[in-house]
Parts: structure tokens; C-alpha cells; sequence
């Protein structure tokens, strides 16, 4: 149902690039432009950009804003200082996952939450639920965002603001003015390269003054093979409401020495891990894709492929197996009628380039 | 878009090239376009047998695999080997990218394809 996708404000920039656009989550966003891999290329070796204005903002605010994140939040932000990003995710009781986040301090009382387009409306639901501190929930979505990613992405959006944005660290923020408009940026991203992730209620002079800088957009296909290559996780692919954090190797955001919900079922599940997210490079021909199943020699299935792409002559994958298996071990991924031979290989399939 | 004259099209957005009882089976420019850049082929097996629309084969983007499904029923006695290394001369010149060759066990099919003015027609 076309008509009733909902377009970002910068919907007629993307048909006027000639972009391919596609139902997301029930936004009407571009796939791609210029095509995947030579987007993919651009941000790895310029700046590229990417309308995320899908994305899901919440602000918090409340005397007991940092006891409720505490509670709902896996990450521990009791050593955040004012202006700090942090990611982490949000469980269930049985440690599987609502959805993972960006968690802004703006101080003690306020915080702003990132969250997934998709799970946008069940995350309100959860986040409003598990309100047991009388925080003030607020949903302010309709903000637009612009991520600018890349090699060249500093440099360009210096040319567009006064304040000096090596100031911004790694997971920092501001409140800045860019090209005149209020805006949050932080140094924060989704390819594994340095860059900036820019929110404001008009970004459309931001989004032309990018491209006239050089910036080339970038499509949702370039944005899932970039996080991909950084072995980044997607909701719905290497974490979900069946996968545990712990599991998919994401423990480093889990800090099982504070409470909040899921804790209990992670320390057990920690204890008892039987699975792990890695890397997997076939052998033979075909490209591994989300879904399609592990074996082993002997034809049992052992796991399942949570992406897969063919980047750069290579066919690698993130997959889900029993911890056992270690680098170097042989398996086989059922891609229809054929077992294709595969290795399991590290998941660095790239070295990120952050500025830290 | 280009649609090459002279060739049948089948409503899988396939062209089909025939000489004599010898049909060379592509991918039409169309079909190119939907599915963005070609990264993969996999080939049909030499002397396989396969009925009108059976699944003989795969085309992956970027994105997403796409099945070739046969546009007649026949014999494969021909496959197009330099996809495997350079499916990427798909996506330059579709119509010069035969996928495979089939040896046609019933002619009476090609009635049922489209010439290239039908074939404007169904993908407008």
C-alpha cells in the first residue's frame, strides 16, 4: 500500500537523485542510488550519506531518570558523564531482545534514547510498561536525521558549523548549530567508519550542502553491507526476540553486576552459553544468506546464517553455531538444493576506522 | 529500457534467443534493473532435463537471489561458464549474457512467449 508509507522530509531529495525506494519498516525510503557496492565503496573511502530519519527518539526525563534506564538498559550508565553516548539493549525477562539503543546524557534528569524504526511502537509500549520510576516518556520521532559517514565525513561537516568537532569524541555529543540549525550531533555510526550522526527538526539545506561538499547518499543496501563488513548487528538478524545478547557476542554491552530485566535468565545463559555469533567464509560457490541453514559433515543442522553477503569476491557471513566451533573448523551452509563447503573465519571481516 | 527485437520474452522477464531446436536463455534489462548489481550465477547442470517453469538456476544481486525459471521444457546441453567468474557482464549487456543453452523437447511453447512489442506492453 504505497500511499500510506510514511515519507521522511527529505522523500522528494531521494526521487530527485533517481534513488530506488522501497518499503522499510512502513517508511518509504531509498535502497539504493548510485548502486550498493559503489555506495559501499564511497563511505570506505570519502563520506557518504544516509536519511535515517526513520529512527525512533525518545526523550526521559525525570529525578529518577538514571534508576529507569538502569532497569530497562543491559549497559551500566552509572559512570556516564553529561553529553556520553552509550549503546546497549533492552531484554525481555528471558534475556532475548526488545531491541537494541543509543543512550544520550544530557544530564542526570535527561536522556535521550535511539531506537530501531521498526520496533519503534513496541519499544514505547515497553518503555512506558516498565515505568516504575515516574519518568516523563516522550516520543519526538518526527526529528529528522542525517548520518555522514566516512573517511572525508569531519572535514565536511566542519565546513558546515563553527563549533570545532574534534571536541566531539568517540560516542560524544553536542548541541550545536549546523548551517544555522539546532542540532545533536555525535560521533556515532553504523559502518564502522568515523562519522557523525546528526539530528534536526529541518535537515534539508544539511542534506544538499553535504552532497554539494562531496557527500555521496547512500542507500539502505549500502547501509546493511556497511554495518555488515563491521560485523555490526541488526535487530531482526543477530539479535531478536528468539536471540540473547550474550549469545550473539554482545556481552561487552551486558554488565551482569547491576540489575535490570533479563539479568537472571543472562547470568544463567552466560553460564551455560551454547551459542556464538562468527564469521564464516565459503569455500565453494554461492552466497550465504540470512536464514539458510549450518551443518555439519554429517548433515545436521548446527545453526543459521544471521547475514550474508558477497563483498569484495568474498562470500562471508555473521552465523549463530554451537560454541565449540573455532576458527579454522570446517562446515557447510545449505544454500537450496547444495551443501556448500565453508571455514569459519574471524568476524573482523574489516579494521573499523574511529576516531577515538 | 532496452528490449532487443527479434528475441521471445517470457513473463519471468527472460529473453529466449531461438536457432533452430536450440534455445539460448537470458535475463531481460528489466530484470536486471529490479534486481540491482549481479554479483552471482549459479549455472544449470549439463544435460539436466527441466520442464517450463521449473526453477533451473539462480541470480543474486547485492541484495537478494532471484530464481531463473525455465521458459520451455528441454534439455540443458549448453551453460555460459564466464558467469561464474564475471557475472557482472549481466549487468553491462543482459542480452549478450546467455545463462544456458536448452535443447527443446517441445516447440510448440515458444507460441505461448511474447515478441519484444508484447514483452514493452506486459512490463509497462
Amino acid at each position: 500500500m504505497a500511499n500510506e508509507m510514511i515519507k521522511t522530509t527529505l522523500f522528494e531529495k531521494h526521487v530527485g537523485l533517481n534513488a530506488k525506494m522501497v518499503d522499510f519498516g512502513g517508511f518509504n525510503l531509498p535502497i539504493q542510488y548510485a548502486g550498493i557496492t559503489e555506495e559501499h565503496h564511497q563511505v570506505r573511502t570519502n563520506a557518504g550519506i544516509f536519511d535515517v530519519s526513520h529512527m525512533g527518539e525518545v526523550i526521559i526525563e525525570g529525578e529518577r531518570a538514571i534508576d529507569y534506564i538502569q532497569h530497562i538498559f543491559t549497559n551500566d550508565i552509572s559512570a556516564m558523564k553529561e553529553f556520553q553516548v552509550m549503546y546497549g539493549l533492552m531484554c525481555y525477562k528471558n534475556g532475548t531482545v526488545v531491541d537494541d539503543l543509543l543512550v544520550y546524557k544530557y544530564n542526570d534528569n535527561k536522556f535521550l534514547l535511539v531506537v530501531n524504526a521498526s520496533n519503534k511502537e513496541k519499544d514505547f509500549e515497553w518503555l512506558k510498561q516498565n515505568n516504575k520510576f515516574n519518568v516523563a516518556i516522550k516520543d519526538i520521532s518526527k526529528i529528522s536525521e542525517i548520518a555522514i559517514q566516512g573517511p572525508n565525513a569531519e572535514n565536511i561537516l566542519q565546513q558546515m558549523t563553527d563549533y570545532d568537532l574534534t571536541k566531539i569524541e568517540f560516542f560524544n555529543f553536542q548541541e550545536i548549530k549546523v548551517l544555522g540549525e539546532d542540532c545533536i550531533v555525535s560521533r556515532t555510526g553504523y559502518t564502522g567508519e568515523d562519522g557523525f550522526e546528526v539530528y534536526s527538526q529541518n535537515v534539508l539545506n544539511i542534506w544538499d550542502k553535504f552532497i554539494e561538499l562531496g557527500a555521496s547518499p547512500i542507500g539502505l543496501g549500502a547501509r546493511d553491507t556497511l554495518r555488515f563488513e563491521a560485523a555490526l548487528p541488526l535487530y531482526g538478524n543477530e539479535i531478536s526476540d528468539q536471540i540473547n545478547p550474550i549469545e550473539a557476542n554482545l556481552g561487552i554491552f551486558v554488565k551482569l553486576d547491576k540489575d535490570f530485566i533479563g539479568r537472571d535468565s543472562l547470568v544463567k545463559i552466560k553460564e551455560n552459553r551454547k551459542l556464538k555469533s562468527v564469521g564464516i567464509e565459503l569455500i565453494d560457490k554461492g552466497i550465504p544468506r540470512h536464514g539458510y541453514k549450518v551443518l555439519n559433515e554429517n548433515d545436521q543442522v548446527i545453526g543459521e546464517i544471521t547475514t550474508g553477503y558477497k563483498l569484495k569476491e568474498a562470500a562471508i557471513a555473521l552465523a549463530l553455531i554451537p560454541v565449540k566451533y573455532k576458527i579454522g573448523d570446517t562446515l557447510y551452509v545449505q544454500i537450496r538444493n547444495k551443501k556448500i563447503k565453508a571455514s569459519v573465519v574471524s568476524r573482523k571481516f574489516m579494521n573499523k576506522n574511529y576516531k577515538k | 529500457m532496452e528490449i532487443k527485437e527479434g528475441l521471445l520474452y517470457s513473463t519471468d522477464h527472460e529473453w529466449i534467443q531461438v536457432e533452430g531446436n536450440i534455445a539460448a536463455v537470458g535475463i531481460t534489462a528489466f530484470a536486471q534493473e529490479q534486481l540491482g548489481e549481479i554479483v552471482f550465477v549459479e549455472l544449470p547442470t549439463i544435460d539436466e532435463e527441466v520442464k517450463q517453469e521449473d526453477t533451473f538456476g539462480t541470480v543474486e544481486s547485492v541484495k537478494a537471489a532471484s530464481d531463473i525459471i525455465a521458459p520451455v521444457s528441454g534439455k540443458i546441453i549448453e551453460v555460459n561458464e564466464t558467469l561464474e567468474d564475471s557475472p557482472e557482464i549481466m549487468n553491462d549487456n543482459p542480452y549478450g549474457a546467455w545463462i544456458a543453452k536448452i535443447e527443446l523437447s517441445d516447440a510448440g511453447q515458444l507460441d505461448g512467449l511474447m515478441d519484444a512489442a508484447a514483452y514493452a506492453e506486459f512490463i509497462k
